[in-house]
């Protein structure tokens, strides 16, 4: 949903120049639509609306069927991804031994809702089904590093070490 | 650009170098004493064959052997549960699960000294001091390779080495020999049908689109590699391991219906098939097979590949060209069918992979030789890919006609654990399940819809008597629902209610009457939806109520799950005869629901341990740890 | 193509192969109920409520009605059949399941598809199918309407006549699955968008998910404040519409009865926007003339249709100057009682309320513009669609077909056929180059017909000659044609002198703000002829045709504006446009 919390776009001239040379490249191209929306993801990372207003103004293709597009196939991401992201469990164990809890002081303390981001791009938060870790309930995950047996006292310092 | 007879002298350069690859070969003229194939599919890429790739050939160079040694990385050979997997010619030597930490000593022991590092090879192709090939082991022996016949055995990246198969022969012969009539007679003689899903014939198909719009000013030739079956890979490992089988079967229809432009849409999630297609394409424009006036003939044609994005339904045929088309991959109705208003409105043939794998060879061996292999109706050979309970999950090629029994027993190695066959599915989230009294069916696709299932693009998921049939089929229509385009009313909102449906039973929630609304709902569904997505939905639903209904039922009334699966119907307990009374359950019950009880059996020195039902959340950590097996689900 | 023998339930008929199952039922008199089918703009097979059974000689099998083409000999065809009758419930059954039911509340209860189609299905049960129910915010950031998506029952018949029609394409599905939706880009609010305000999503919509945004309780506010005079004035398609809201077929011209009806719901003036319509001519007709004999911008092109005006702002920013100045005809009517006629009664301007009926949504977006406000006020308060003045007269009691036809009031009530005509497709350009041959010609009375620049076509040319001088003329309605003839016109492909565009196809009587007819009816009559037709009657029958003959204007530029195109004219009924982005 556009509503979410994201890091406020910040594309280069050289990533720009990058995507009208794609567009320049693709243009005559029938159905080039695609290839330029994977383009773009690739040199973006996401497909923020700044992009989007690009892309429509070069190929004048109206921004609805665009982001209809985008929002239709599963590989385009409207958010970027934070540099650590948290994905908390909310299994039913973790859930249980209080991971909603934790998952509500993570959306406080990054001040981001689930599948946001911070506004520095450092944390993106979201929840995620059982991981199969539930003898070590709660559990949350930064990239790969699994932590467990949490209360909510711990995000603090989990936090603090990726600072 | 390559002339024909450049291209024969370059297949006649190459023959030694493949003859080797034969087990036990001796007459081979070979540059090398040996070669080494090691598998670059996208399981043994993910358990480490680069790795593997990299420190071979150091340690090759380092022992002063490179110019006695190919190293070649082939495609997926097909056993990928024991991958990483490596193979030695002309010894046959079949490597499996190697690290790169084995490759010191594999060159030390075998390639220098001469001695096979046995233990580190596959174990069914060693017999006391006979080092077998890997055709004589029990999963190759049944199988008959025509579309898979060149994954594993050559290297995908290097067109010469498919030139060495007879590559691009077929279409040699099709330019220089026949009429586009002839290629579309030989195909429909062949009878081979579409391996993607519905089985439609192939040459029904071109012949459409070569007549029906006899004034089109451009046609099209598309490939469906939109391979999105979860537990399907054929496709992956034909595009992997043998990309340039599907770009001249292209060629070939392009020839056959009048198509100069060609279009492979393959899922972008394999990136190793998109890699390697982009090679291939690549090294054909160079070698003249792609491009303008192939051969000399006068003939153009040229393919252009296109990138999925996640989304499965884009596999249906009309969803796979709006896709291409730069919309939302929202299927159309048909008619009109592809053949005559297809990719940009213009006449369209789409064959999927499997399909296009088979296509040279046909021309090359002639329609009877084809039609001499499978049913009678359902011509050659059919690829499954085997998941689920079963001892080899991978790859299989058999003729079409096999039975279950002789795929899941004798090629799959059976079930492990000595556990029960319960059912297979087939046809992925469009499929069935097929139960133990089906076991016997030769497999083709009309036995397979006459028993409610069907071909789909094979998948083959077998299951024991650990799953529940209920679970299973809410988890297909999870699939469904998410993949769902959300165009036409009965799929859109439909498959969600019969999810929630579902859903309801395995909570032990619902009532007789909601398994005949469910099943009626599935009907209409069928029979109303766009497009084969919706149309096929219910499938594993009707499928599982037909075969399994009391299991439904025991869900329903008895609000129980058989195979213990279901969480809400579940409960754990402890047998107080068994438990010593350790706590080592207590200390992992992530809920505290577990308190050492009142009651000790005679002869235990501690008291029993109890689960308070209540607070149990069913997340099995407490049998998973106890050693005794004093717990126990129901 | 030949034609093939069918049997429709038993009944046998020929059509011609390739007809569609709908359209051979149709033939047949048999109705097979459609939501999302709209001939040649919409036949996506969405829906799935038309599905009927089907043998083409391999057995019976359902299939989507709308699209599916009868190419066999003997094809038989169930449109009634159980099979066919438990198909539609479910269908039905299934959509309420998502359906916001708030029937009773709803603005389109009684002439909601969905609904009829419920009771004539017999659906006893709205909850068969309960369960999770994606829910929505109203969207209510566009001037003249709001979206409500937890109604929207994804016909998508707003999305092709946004797209494919209007050519704008600002809503349209997103995500996929159970949670498609319609939506602009990044879920902006429809207001933020490009969006041109036509309306013709509300017009197409079968349920309550776009409306209006509804302005009849402010209106009988005014009227029942004894503090404010209130003027009403109808535009020309509105009598060529109402009619269809009380029982009259498509087409009947009910002018008389609407007075009536307008005068009994309390305003004080009921006026006629074919005055203003007049009033516009001499501006305009004068404005082509200047720019066309002193090197001005050309092509001139009309202002009338606000819609037309916001999407050339937004998508062609760069011929804003080839817009005429002009304010549209109901604007100039505004303009003029709060300045001449606020004079001549002794009122004070901000003591009058003008309240317009028009055909149009982007009328109310228009009365908001800047420089809509000759006297400081703006010169319309509120702009009700036709369909918000049949909702009045019903809520008023007043028995619609029992009342008299009456007259408008003067002064502001007297218009020419020139004026009539201006609701349909063609209408402005005839009414202009009827006043433009006079006065090129001097033959001050001579009435030409123009019928070339008549009918639906999206684009119509012509080329006039009056005297030694020849005008290049086009006309086009619909935003997707304006779009196709700008761009030729851009690229110097096309030369043109003056150009007439209306945002909706095929004019006014088609407009966003018309009765909302079902698709069931609009996939089978023209209502763009069908209600055009009564405003050429109209224009026939009037001996004044020619708007520079009409006496009030001419003593409007006697005794306020002086002369057509002065200082004091253009102050009052001219206005300025802006550039806009694509949003």
């Amino acid at each position: 949903m556009a509503t979410k919390k994201s890091v406020p776009f910040n594309g280069t001239e050289e990533q720009k120049a990058k995507l009208l040379a794609v567009i320049a490249e693709q243009k005559g191209e029938k159905g080039a639509l695609m290839p330029v929306l994977q383009k773009a993801q690739e040199i973006y990372g996401y497909l923020p609306i700044e992009v989007q207003k690009i892309i429509s103004d070069e190929m004048g293709v109206p921004m609805e069927k665009i982001y209809g597009v985008v929002t239709f196939y599963a590989q385009f991401s409207l958010y970027p991804k934070g540099k650590y992201n948290i994905s908390v469990c909310l299994g039913t164990a973790c859930y249980v031994k209080g991971s909603g809890d934790i998952y509500n002081k993570l959306q406080e303390v990054l001040g981001i809702a689930g599948g946001e981001c911070t506004a520095d791009g450092k944390f993106s938060l979201e929840a995620c089904r059982c991981i199969g870790a539930c003898g070590l309930a709660p559990v949350l995950t930064v990239n790969e590093d699994v932590y467990g047996r949490l209360t909510v006292d711990d995000v603090a310092d989990i936090l603090a070490k990726y600072e | 650009m390559k002339s024909l007879q450049e291209i024969q002298a370059i297949r006649d350069a190459m023959h030694p170098e493949l003859e080797l690859r034969n087990v036990g070969s001796t007459e081979a003229n070979s540059k090398y004493e040996r070669q080494v194939l090691i598998c670059g599919g996208t399981g043994c890429t993910s358990s480490g064959s680069p790795e593997i790739e990299r420190v071979l050939r150091e340690e090759i160079a380092k022992a002063g052997l490179a110019d006695k040694i190919q190293v070649v990385k082939t495609g997926c050979f097909g056993l990928c549960a024991l991958g990483p997997i490596m193979i030695v010619y002309p010894s046959g030597a079949f490597y499996s699960r190697i690290t790169a930490d084995n490759i010191p000593r594999i060159v030390k022991e075998h390639f220098v000294e001469g001695n096979p590092v046995k233990e580190l090879l596959y174990d069914e192709t060693v017999e006391n001091d006979n080092i077998k090939g890997l055709n004589e082991t029990s999963f190759y022996k049944k199988q008959h390779r025509v579309a898979l016949r060149n994954c594993g055995a050559i290297d995908p990246e290097n067109i010469d080495e498919y030139l060495g198969k007879d590559g691009y022969q077929a279409l040699a012969k099709v330019l220089k020999e026949m009429t586009p009539e002839d290629v579309i007679q030989t195909i429909l003689d062949s009878g081979l049908r579409g391996r993607g899903g519905g089985g439609f014939p192939t040459g029904m198909k071109w012949k459409l689109a070569r007549t029906i719009v006899p004034d089109a000013d451009q046609k099209y030739v598309c490939c469906n590699a939109d391979e999105g079956d979860p537990g399907a890979f054929m496709d992956r490992s034909v595009l992997e391991g043998d990309p340039h089988v599907v770009l001249e079967a292209m060629a070939i229809a392009g020839y056959a219906i009048g198509a100069t432009q060609g279009y492979i849409y393959v899922r972008a999630e394999y990136p190793i098939a998109v890699e390697r297609l982009r090679i291939a394409i690549g090294q054909a424009r160079e070698y003249g097979v792609l491009g303008k006036n192939i051969f000399g003939t006068g003939f153009d044609f040229d393919i252009d590949l296109r990138l999925g994005a996640g989304a499965f339904v884009c596999g249906e045929e009309t969803a796979l060209m709006t896709s291409i088309e730069g919309n939302r991959g929202e299927p159309r109705p048909r008619p009109p069918f592809p053949a005559e208003k297809g990719l940009f409105q213009k006449p369209t043939v789409l064959n999927n992979v499997e399909t296009y794998a088979n296509i040279p060879q046909i021309i090359l061996k002639g329609a009877d030789w084809f039609a001499g292999m499978g049913t009678e109706k359902s011509k050659g050979t059919k690829v499954f890919a085997l998941g689920g309970k079963i001892k080899h999950t991978g790859l299989v090629e058999v003729p079409m006609g096999t039975t279950l029994r002789e795929v899941i027993e004798e090629i799959g190695g059976g079930i492990p654990n000595g556990k029960k066959f319960k059912a297979a599915q087939t046809g992925g989230p469009s499929g069935g399940c097929i139960a133990p009294d089906n076991y016997d069916v030769p497999i083709d696709y009309d036995n397979l819809i006459a028993i409610g299932s069907m071909m789909g693009s094979g998948g083959l998921i077998v299951m024991d008597e650990d799953n529940c049939m209920v679970d299973i089929a809410k988890f297909f229509l999870e699939f469904t629902v998410d993949e769902s385009c959300g165009k036409c009313t009965p799929c859109r909102i439909g498959t969600k209610r019969m999810y929630e449906m579902l859903d309801k039973i395995t909570k032990g929630k619902a009532t007789l009457e909601d398994l005949d609304k469910l099943e009626e709902l599935c009907y209409y569904i069928k029979a109303n939806s766009l497009c084969g997505l919706g149309q096929t939905a219910p499938n594993p639903v009707l499928s599982t109520l037909k075969n399994f209904r009391n299991e439904y039922e025991a869900h329903v009334i008895d609000k129980k799950c058989p195979a213990g699966v279901c969480k809400d119907l579940l409960m754990f307990s402890i047998d107080p005869q068994k438990c010593v009374g350790c706590g080592l359950c207590a200390k992992n019950c992530p809920v505290s629901a577990i308190s050492q009880g009142d009651y000790t059996a005679p002869g235990k020195k501690r008291a029993a341990f109890v689960i308070d039902t209540t607070k149990c959340v069913k997340c099995g950590a407490c049998m998973d740890n106890c050693r005794l097996k004093a717990i126990s689900k129901g | 193509m030949a034609d093939i023998n069918v049997k429709i339930n038993g009944i046998a008929v020929s059509v011609p192969k390739g007809t569609t199952v709908l359209e051979a039922a149709h033939t047949a008199g048999v109705d097979i109920p459609t939501f999302c089918y709209m001939k040649e703009i919409n036949e996506i097979g969405a829906c799935r409520i038309c599905m009927v059974e089907i043998n083409e000689g391999r057995g019976f099998r359902m299939v989507a009605a709308c699209v599916y083409p009868l190419n066999f000999e003997n094809t038989e065809i169930r449109t009634n059949s159980p099979k066919v009758m438990d198909s539609r419930r479910k269908t039905l059954e299934l959509i309420l399941s998502t359906h916001d039911k708030k029937c009773l509340s709803c603005v389109r209860s009684g002439s909601c598809e969905l609904q009829a189609l419920c009771n004539e299905m017999g659906i006893d049960n709205e909850s068969t199918y309960e369960g999770e129910r994606p829910t929505f915010e109203i969207d209510n950031s566009a001037v003249h309407m709001y979206r409500d998506n937890n109604k929207c029952i994804l016909c998508r018949r707003c999305v092709a006549a946004c797209a494919k029609w209007q050519g704008v394409g600002v809503i349209g599905a997103n995500e996929r699955g159970f949670k498609t939706n319609i939506g602009s880009a990044f879920e902006m609010g429809l207001g933020e968008t490009s969006c041109v305000s036509c309306g013709q999503c509300i017009a197409v919509c079968p349920v309550g998910a776009i409306s209006e945004k509804d302005f009849t309780d402010q209106v009988f506010a005014a009227i029942a404040d004894e503090s404010k005079y209130v003027i009403v004035q109808t535009a020309p398609a509105v009598r060529a519409g109402l009619g269809e809201e009380f029982g009259y077929p498509i087409g009947t011209n009910v002018e008389g009865k609407m007075v009536a009806a307008l005068r009994r719901l309390g305003f004080d003036n009921v006026f006629d926007t074919d005055w203003g319509a007049d009033l516009t001519i001499m501006e305009e007709a004068t404005e082509f003339v200047d720019r066309f004999t002193n090197g001005g911008t050309l092509p001139l092109i009309t202002s009338c249709s606000p819609g037309w005006v916001k999407y050339c702002e937004h998508y062609f920013p760069d011929m804003t100057e080839n817009l005429s100045s002009c304010k549209s005809p109901h604007q100039m009517l505004g303009a003029v009682a709060k300045t001449y006629y606020a004079e001549k009664i002794g009122k004070k301007p901000e003591d009058i309320v003008v309240v317009s009926i028009m055909p149009c949504t982007a009328k109310k977006y228009e009365c908001q513009r800047d420089d809509q406000a000759a006297a400081g006020v703006p010169d319309v308060d509120y702009v009700l669609t036709t369909r918000e003045l049949a909702r009045m007269i019903r809520r008023a009691g007043l028995k619609f077909t029992a009342l008299p036809d009456e007259d408008f009031d003067d002064p502001l009530g007297l218009s020419a056929g020139a004026g009539d005509i201006f609701g349909a497709t063609g209408g402005v350009m005839e009414a202009a180059l009827r006043t433009a041959y006079c006065w090129l010609s001097g033959n001050n009375e001579e009435v030409v017909e123009f019928h070339e620049v008549r009918g639906t076509d999206g684009i119509k040319r012509s080329t006039v000659t009056i005297g030694e001088t020849e005008i290049k003329v086009a006309v086009a309605s619909g935003l997707a044609n304006a779009g196709e003839l700008l761009r030729r016109v851009q690229s110097g492909e096309e030369k043109v002198d003056f150009i007439e565009i209306m945002a909706c196809p095929g004019g006014c009587v088609n407009g966003g703000g018309q009765p909302q007819q079902p698709m069931s009816i609009r996939n089978f009559e023209d209502l763009r002829t069908l209600r055009a037709k009564a405003l050429y009657d109209e224009d026939k029958a009037k001996t004044l045709r020619l708007s520079h003959l009409n006496k009030d204007v001419q003593k409007l530029y006697d005794e306020f504006l002086e002369k057509p195109g002065s200082h004091k004219a253009h102050e009052i009924l001219h206005t300025t446009y802006v550039k806009r982005t694509i949003n």
